[in-house]
């Protein structure tokens, strides 16, 4: 797999850039040295504090920036007033600290160029210059191709300034891997079934649970801070906690009820679940008959899917899956399964969680106390501005025809848009990436790098030199969280709150936030009508009091809590009209059935692994966030690598033992690049290996998590793509171990799998076909020996 | 007045949140910490396979090897019960270290011991300790065990608990609810 026109380039290979990142390093070394020389103790009166939302994950926790005289950052505490943080972060937002302090952030703005000899290297640029260059390809993008040329792929708050920017620019091709790789078969099941997707936070209302059911979702791993709280919370109420994962992850080693499944028969249990409630009459007819449509339908649809049926698929005890169910139905409806968030497993995920939501629906749960609460929220108005030019054609024309059920752009398609092979007309020829990383994000990297080749522009805006960097032609350092303003956190919860985020301190080196690279790049395409305003806190401002607040209020409280008049929950015998096509929720999914889907979830077995490889499950680790948090100091010093969760007997049987280092193979014969440890562990089926993702970081200038741990998203090369709503299915791939270090040109040669496995089949074929002429001609040959024989008889 | 701690072990995630928050509220510099993540897995895959968190740190013992073993007398109890270490009178020999069966104490990289304080200039300003109020569990519970209303007191007075290596009579101030 060779670049050709866009070599990688190591960031900050710039000598000046080199200097600066040494002298940093001394900086921040001596300064926990006299720190700890005064031995002075943080004394909370002399400290100072502004009001942010942290951005290390995406659950936006609201939290307190503690500063001391000198204006340096002593430390992040959570706000007490948010339902988010409820007064405490997580570790990442308690190290949060450490993105701003990390000394191989990105500094300047970088543009490639070429040498004379043909070398490719970036060049440190003022804001000015990379941001003409950006300009000018984009208009040049726009003349020879079109304005909707373009894809933006984005994660985090930078999304919605480079959003509104490409909007105004008349452009609509946005995708976050948050959706397609993501949470969007759970939005899309979700809605098939009760008219209303699920966001986040997810409302499932855990702290009132009696019980709670978590399918491969491992929470404490997960660290969504308010969650985790709530599950403590369910824990002290005695709730009764089901888990459904082939290990025992830290929620399933709390859990009454914890189902080691095979993985990828969810579907089996899913539908036995529906069974047992249905047959044994413990589901909440009450609720089903005034709320729901399709019960006979489903009824009869699930009168062979016996929990005996499914034990033979999924190898749980059929006692264990009624006794389970038994278990849901005694809470309900104070009883919810978790939607959960990464569902892009095996390319079935809408309809698995789309049985899931079934089961939230026979349970009673939606719209009840303690199953799933309907969330609230205050609307912050948009600053006016003209109306956006509309686009000639935008992701929904050449994703709606194939995945119906698509509800934003997906990044997957703009990628295979972005391939030259791909029709002119709706050919993206640059992309505009903020806060992802997405060659780490989404799966099939040959496809990915092909169309990165056919890319005029790549604009990558980051606060670290994440792997993408390198493949960029400009690269902008942005702020990080607590060194600028950004849109408002005012999502849908309980209670109706908006969280404020404003800088705390200065923005070190030559970072910028993104809504000024954004207004900025917008004055330089001819936008300028719709950035009438000078900065972000002006909108802000603006957009506070609308709703009866300020800025200056903001500032002082950072979360406003707004009264609501909207229930949370159903009124009892409420006539409730769901947003659905008949106005209940659908059991019998209409819209699914006119759109050729199937109506309800059916079984469909995926893949087992071929004798000596193991299915790859990969999660989280509480300390880290996707692949964004490993070169972050203070998490990485708490978790500095993964490793390889193998069970003991599996590890026998290959003589690896505990710490011994390892890589991996997959099915497709691509090997891992780095090695790790081997963690040998009862807490895992042995047909199964576990590992947590975003390690294995390949850029040099991420000076500690380079070459650390094993990356998971080159070994998922066999992606199953949902047919409903476009997502890719990652959950269907197998390694093996490979104990013996195995070469660079090795590892190098095995990545390029597509080829190998084509000169494979080649290979095979011809050798099919040689057998085939020779068994021919042996055939013809018996045949002329018979016939002689006969003419002789 | 008698601080102690109860840690949670049915609640606790692992997180190593506790570690952070000390980290940054008692300058303990990057590669060293006061506290940490134990991970218990006992039995085997799949039906008797168990596993639970522990947050560790010094236990604030009532019987202290590492006070008596001291050379030159800079580790010492403070009221409350909380076992510090004064760095100016440190040495560094590392005696304290050796007699520790909890291993709760390390060498700073300025020469001296360290360990955890119970956060003691945050009881002062009327604060909890650092690691109790990052809890995203709330699994560690701390206050004053001669005050029979305080949320320790209560809280072993209705869970059962253990405490680590009571064989070394120490008595540890840290118990953990089962």
């Amino acid at each position: 797999m060779k670049t050709t026109r866009r070599q990688f380039i190591k960031i900050a290979g710039a000598s000046t850039a080199g200097m600066a990142i040494a002298g940093s390093v001394l900086g921040s070394v001596q300064k926990v040295g006299e720190a700890a020389h005064v031995k002075k103790d943080m004394l909370d009166s002399e400290l100072t504090r502004t009001p942010t939302y942290c951005e290390v994950c995406f659950w936006k926790c609201a939290a307190w920036v503690y500063k001391d005289k000198e204006g340096n950052i002593k430390k992040l505490i959570g706000n007490d007033e948010d339902q988010h943080a409820r007064g405490k972060l997580c570790p990442r937002g308690t190290g949060g600290l450490g993105m701003y302090e990390d000394e191989d952030r990105l500094k300047k703005p970088l543009i490639r160029r070429t040498d004379a000899n043909g070398k490719q290297y970036y060049e440190e640029a003022e804001w000015d210059v990379a941001l003409d260059y950006i300009a000018n390809k984009m208009n040049s993008i726009k003349k020879d191709y079109g304005k909707e040329n373009m894809a933006l792929f984005v994660h985090g708050a930078p999304a919605k300034h480079f959003e509104y920017l490409f909007k105004a620019f008349g452009n609509e091709n946005h995708a976050e891997p948050a959706y397609a790789q993501c949470a969007g078969p759970r939005e899309a099941g979700f809605f098939a079934t009760f008219g209303s997707g699920v966001g986040s936070p997810e409302p499932a209302d855990m702290q009132n649970s009696k019980c709670i059911v978590f399918i491969g979702n491992h929470i404490g791993e997960n660290m969504h801070n308010s969650f985790v709280q709530e599950v403590s919370t369910a824990i002290d109420n005695e709730a009764k906690i089901i888990v459904v994962d082939p290990r025992l992850s830290t929620v399933a080693s709390k859990a009454t009820h914890w189902l080691a499944i095979k993985p990828g028969t969810d579907m089996a249990l899913l539908l036995s679940w529906m069974h047992v409630l249905i047959y044994d009459n413990i589901y909440d007819k009450e609720y089903i008959d005034k709320y729901a449509f399709g019960f006979e339908e489903l009824k009869a649809h699930v009168a062979n899917y016996t929990p005996e049926w499914a034990a033979g698929i999924t190898t749980i005890n059929p006692e264990l899956i009624r006794k389970s169910a038994h278990t849901m139905a005694a809470a309900s409806p104070a009883s919810v399964i978790h939607p959960g968030r990464h569902t892009t497993w095996y390319g079935d995920d809408t309809q698995r969680e789309r049985a899931m939501a079934m089961i939230n629906a026979l349970l009673g749960a939606y719209g009840r106390r303690g199953g799933m609460y309907m969330g609230v929220k205050q609307k912050l108005p948009k600053y006016p501005v003209p109306a956006f030019p509309h686009p000639h054609w935008s992701w929904q024309d050449i994703t709606k025809p194939k995945f119906k059920n698509a509800a934003v752009g997906l990044t997957n398609v703009l990628i295979e848009a972005s391939l030259p092979e791909f029709d002119k007309k709706h050919q993206i020829k640059g992309w505009f990436i903020a806060g992802t990383s997405v060659i780490n994000t989404i799966p099939d990297r040959i496809k990915m790098f092909k169309a990165i080749e056919n890319q005029e522009l790549i604009v990558v805006v980051d606060t670290m030199p994440m792997e993408m960097t390198g493949y960029a032609d400009v690269v902008l350092p942005e702020s990080t969280y607590l060194e600028r303003h950004d849109y408002s956190r005012a999502g849908k919860n309980r209670v109706a709150q908006v969280a404020f985020r404003m800088p705390a301190v200065e923005a070190k080196y030559d970072s910028k936030p993104a809504w000024w690279m954004a207004k900025e790049l917008g004055h330089r395409l001819g936008l300028e009508k719709y950035y009438p305003w000078k900065n972000l806190e002006e909108v802000l401002d603006w957009q506070f009091k609308q709703v009866g607040s300020s800025l200056e209020e903001m500032k002082k409280i950072g979360v406003k809590t707004f009264p609501s008049t909207e229930p949370i929950y159903l009124l009892p015998g409420e006539d409730y009209e769901f947003n659905t096509n008949t106005g209940k929720i659908e059991l019998y999914s209409t819209d699914f059935a006119e759109k050729g889907y199937d109506a309800m979830p059916k079984f469909t077995r995926h893949e087992s692994p071929d004798p000596g490889f193991y299915h790859l499950v990969y999660g989280r680790a509480p300390m880290h966030t996707f692949g964004r948090t490993q070169n972050n100091p203070y998490l990485y010093d708490l978790y500095e690598t993964n490793s390889i969760w193998i069970n003991p007997r599996t590890a026998k049987l290959w003589g690896i033992e505990n710490n011994s280092n390892i890589w991996l193979k997959n099915q497709d014969g691509v090997i891992s690049e780095f090695s790790t440890k081997a963690r040998l562990t009862e807490r895992i089926r042995p047909d199964s290996i576990y590992m947590v993702h975003g390690f294995g970081h390949t850029n040099k200038k991420l000076s500690r998590a380079r070459g650390r741990g094993i990356n998971d998203i080159p070994l998922i090369t066999k992606i199953k793509i949902d047919p409903i709503m476009g997502g890719t299915g990652m959950r269907n791939n197998f390694v093996t171990f490979i104990l013996e270090e195995p070469s660079r040109e090795e590892i190098i040669a095995a990545a390029d799998w597509k080829a190998n496995a084509a000169k494979k089949k080649e290979a095979s074929e011809n050798k099919k076909k040689e057998t085939e002429k020779k068994s021919e001609a042996k055939k013809e040959h018996t045949k002329e020996t018979h016939t002689k024989e006969e003419a002789k008889s | 007045m008698r601080y102690a701690m109860a840690m949670d072990t049915r609640k606790c995630v692992g997180c190593s949140d506790c570690v952070v928050a000390c980290q940054t509220e008692n300058n303990v510099p990057l590669g060293f910490c006061r506290d940490w993540i134990v991970e218990a897995v006992k039995g085997t895959y799949p039906d008797t396979v168990q596993m639970h968190f522990k947050s560790e740190r010094c236990m604030h013992c009532e019987n202290t090897p590492c006070v008596r073993t001291c050379p030159t007398g800079a580790s010492h109890v403070i009221e409350g019960g909380i076992v510090k270490v004064t760095h100016d009178e440190c040495i560094g020999c590392g005696a304290c270290i050796e007699s520790c069966p909890y291993d709760a104490r390390y060498v700073h990289p300025e020469g001296y011991v360290d360990k955890c304080t119970f956060c003691d200039h945050r009881l002062e300003q009327g604060l909890n300790t650092a690691c109790v109020d990052v809890c995203p569990t709330s699994c560690l519970i701390f206050g004053d065990l001669d005050d029979p209303k305080s949320d320790v007191s209560i809280i072993l007075k209705e869970k059962d608990w253990y405490v680590l290596a009571p064989e070394a009579g120490t008595n540890p101030q840290l118990y953990f609810l089962k």
